[in-house]
């Protein structure tokens, strides 16, 4: 498995577009994103604001990715369409073989339950409840047992080490605990990409590192496909892939020469503070 | 989407709460409280008038000799010289009147009543047998006099309690003689007491012997004053009331265009306008404590908004993560509906408390009313969900981005 990903990392390195169709038929190197020229246009008033311009991207199985860019060059704008949280003005997405551009509002609440994980940069767990039962909301929308739910959650926050702070109420975590929590509610319905914007904006350096550790590891081992927005270029390297935009367009789609391990970065750097001790 | 696991969900969210829940369903709390306890109220004066009424007796008729027009001048009613109602008449109405039970002519008298060195002055009513029985009235000691007593027109009397106790200090009056206008009664029996009636007159203050005695040896006339009847049931007393007039009218020979020279009263009528007060009472105290629950209502429907805007991220959160519309649109229906029927619920155990406390601590009767309690939890449900549904449909329509956004 771990191996196979690795072979497909350099595979998506060399020539991701060309090599994914001819190298092999296997899940992991298909796409599973594929934007077609994706225009979106916001009526303000009287005044139309251009915010994507014929976007066309194709993510792959397995990939890591992150996006670049100054606020309002639109990578915004594109996440919240991966994400069916909005809807493009013109083009083609799809998502998983099915064309999600022009879903209804319900339609796209089940793809966001089934299909995409989102982590946020200001964790948006829900306050005065329990890390399990944040973990668990998401599969509540999607009509799973309780005993079944129980034991996913647990599972999701044993993946992201929190294992024994299942009662835990935001406020008794720490923020990088906040994070892993909020990551593992990401997980929990297994879906086909995980959304993270600016997932570590609001965590000191370390806990960033920790964070995309996380991250790293779900890449490396369950092949998971994910995709950052991030304003820093030390985070970006920790990805295989930075596409940064500008204006609208896809200004430079590269991939990382030398990608950084967080787990061997890890080792190095000191302990400052032991996020465990925060409650 | 599984109705249980919203109902979970608004169960959880509200638990997150507990302060601002608590708060929340206090309108409703008091409101169904004030509209128990108000109803029960209302309904307690009620029953315990109708129980008076019903101790007077709800079938009575009360049929009285009226004015004469003698040469122009016309005598009152119920005048004891008013000589249009006989014997023959009351017993006419007795028998020739199927809604009619029982009917006892009726005259009075004051008279002076001696025994030993004791004396009272009294109301003596003539009556027959059935008196008791039309005016539900018991006999406490002794016993009545029968139809041979009244056919023989024997000299026995019944007193009153008021009576007894004046003449027969400390002594059982049964059997005992006493003598009214220098005439010897024997005294057969006490009637029970009945306190005071809605005039505030004393009405164990009388007593009462055979008509036909009263008639002969106590006022020398012929006629009666007045007849006690009562009717089968009382929804009968108004078919009782117009059979009697038109067969007194027969009896009396008056032409269509002469008055009557005698009336009929219809009790009901009484019990009926007395209903009727308590009625709109009920009905102005249980409105007045509707007003407090739809305010209560209304203070669902703020807090619910304050929370929806409160809640906007956490709207969005369970959007992002795959919540539909009407996922949220039922969740927050459902937390408004759960806390106005949980107010409801804790209201009506505090206005039963209420409802039996007040007797206790203020002497007026109160009667729990099935219907208010049915009807205000029917009442809180449909508050929690006309006010729940406006913020819950605002939490639906929100946009998810925006929702995510909103600080």
């Amino acid at each position: 498995m771990q191996l196979v990903a690795e072979t497909d990392a350099k595979i998506i390195e060399s020539d991701a577009e060309k090599k994914s169709r001819t190298s092999n038929e296997r899940a992991l190197n298909e796409a599973v994103i594929k934007l077609d020229h994706i225009h979106k246009i916001y009526k303000m008033g009287d005044i139309e604001v251009h915010a994507l311009r014929g976007i066309s991207l194709t993510i792959h199985q397995g990939e890591f990715v992150a996006v670049m860019g100054v606020s309002g060059s639109g990578k915004s704008t594109m996440m919240n369409i991966i994400g069916c949280l909005d809807q493009p003005t013109r083009g083609t997405y799809i998502l998983d073989d099915r064309d999600v551009s022009k879903l209804s509002k319900d339609d796209r609440a089940d793809i966001r339950n089934q299909k995409i994980g989102f982590v946020f940069q200001g964790f948006n767990l829900l306050s005065r409840t329990s890390a399990i039962e944040n973990v668990e909301m998401p599969m509540l929308y999607a009509g799973i047992v309780a005993a079944e739910r129980r034991r996913r959650a647990q599972e999701a926050l044993e993946s992201v080490g929190l294992a024994g702070r299942e009662t835990n109420h935001p406020n008794q975590l720490s923020g990088g605990q906040q994070q892993r929590v909020a990551i593992a509610r990401a997980l929990v319905n297994h879906p086909t990409i995980i959304l993270a914007d600016e997932p570590t904006g609001a965590l000191d350096s370390r806990t960033s590192v920790e964070v995309m550790e996380i991250f790293q590891r779900l890449n490396r081992e369950r092949g998971l496909t994910l995709l950052i927005v991030t304003h820093e270029h030390d985070i970006a390297e920790y990805a295989k892939r930075v596409i940064i935009f500008r204006d609208g367009k896809i200004r430079s789609d590269e991939p990382v020469l030398h990608q950084r391990d967080a787990a061997e970065e890890l080792k190095t750097l000191p302990v400052l503070d032991d996020d465990d001790d925060d409650d | 989407m599984n109705i249980f696991v919203i109902f979970r969900i608004a169960f959880r969210a509200l638990a997150r709460n507990k302060m601002r829940s608590a708060l929340t369903m206090l309108g409703v709390v008091i409101g169904v409280a004030a509209v128990i306890a108000m109803v029960s109220i209302g309904q307690g004066a009620q029953a315990s008038v109708q129980a008076q009424i019903a101790s007077v007796g709800t079938n009575l008729l009360f049929v009285g000799a009226g004015s004469q027009n003698v040469g122009g001048v016309r005598s009152g009613t119920g005048a004891t010289n008013s000589n249009t109602l006989t014997v023959d008449d009351i017993e006419a109405i007795r028998r020739e009147i199927p809604s009619v039970a029982m009917a006892s002519p009726t005259v009075n008298t004051r008279a002076q009543l001696v025994f030993g060195n004791q004396n009272w002055n009294t109301s003596v009513q003539g009556v027959n047998e059935q008196f008791p029985q039309i005016r539900k009235w018991v006999v406490q000691s002794g016993e009545f006099f029968t139809e041979a007593d009244v056919r023989t027109a024997a000299r026995v009397i019944v007193l009153g309690a008021t009576v007894a106790e004046n003449l027969f200090p400390g002594t059982d009056p049964v059997g005992q003689m006493v003598r009214v206008r220098e005439l010897p009664f024997r005294v057969i029996g006490v009637m029970a007491r009945r306190g005071q009636d809605a005039q505030g007159r004393d009405q164990d203050d009388n007593a009462m012997a055979p008509f036909t005695t009263v008639q002969k040896k106590l006022l020398a006339i012929t006629y009666v004053q007045f007849a006690h009847v009562s009717a089968i049931s009382p929804a009968a007393t108004y078919t009782a009331q117009d059979q009697i007039t038109d067969l007194l009218r027969q009896r009396h020979k008056l032409a269509p265009n002469q008055e009557n020279d005698f009336f009929v009263r219809n009790l009901t009528d009484v019990a009926e306008a007395a209903d009727e007060t308590n009625r709109i009472m009920t009905y102005l105290l249980g409105s007045i404590a509707g007003v407090s629950l739809l305010v209560g209502g209304i203070g669902i429907m703020n807090i619910m908004l304050v929370s929806v805007t409160e809640r906007t991220r956490e709207i969005g959160i369970r959007m992002a993560v795959g919540a539909r519309s009407s996922a949220v649109r039922t969740q927050f229906l459902i937390e408004s509906i759960v806390l106005s029927l949980t107010g409801g619920s804790i209201g009506i155990m505090f206005g039963i408390a209420i409802s039996l406390l007040i007797p206790k601590m203020l002497g007026w009767p109160t009667l729990i009313s099935f219907i208010a309690i049915v009807g205000s939890v029917i009442f809180s449900a449909a508050v929690g969900i006309f006010f729940g549904y406006y913020p819950a449909r605002k939490a639906a329509g929100l946009d998810p981005i925006d929702a995510l956004r909103y600080e």
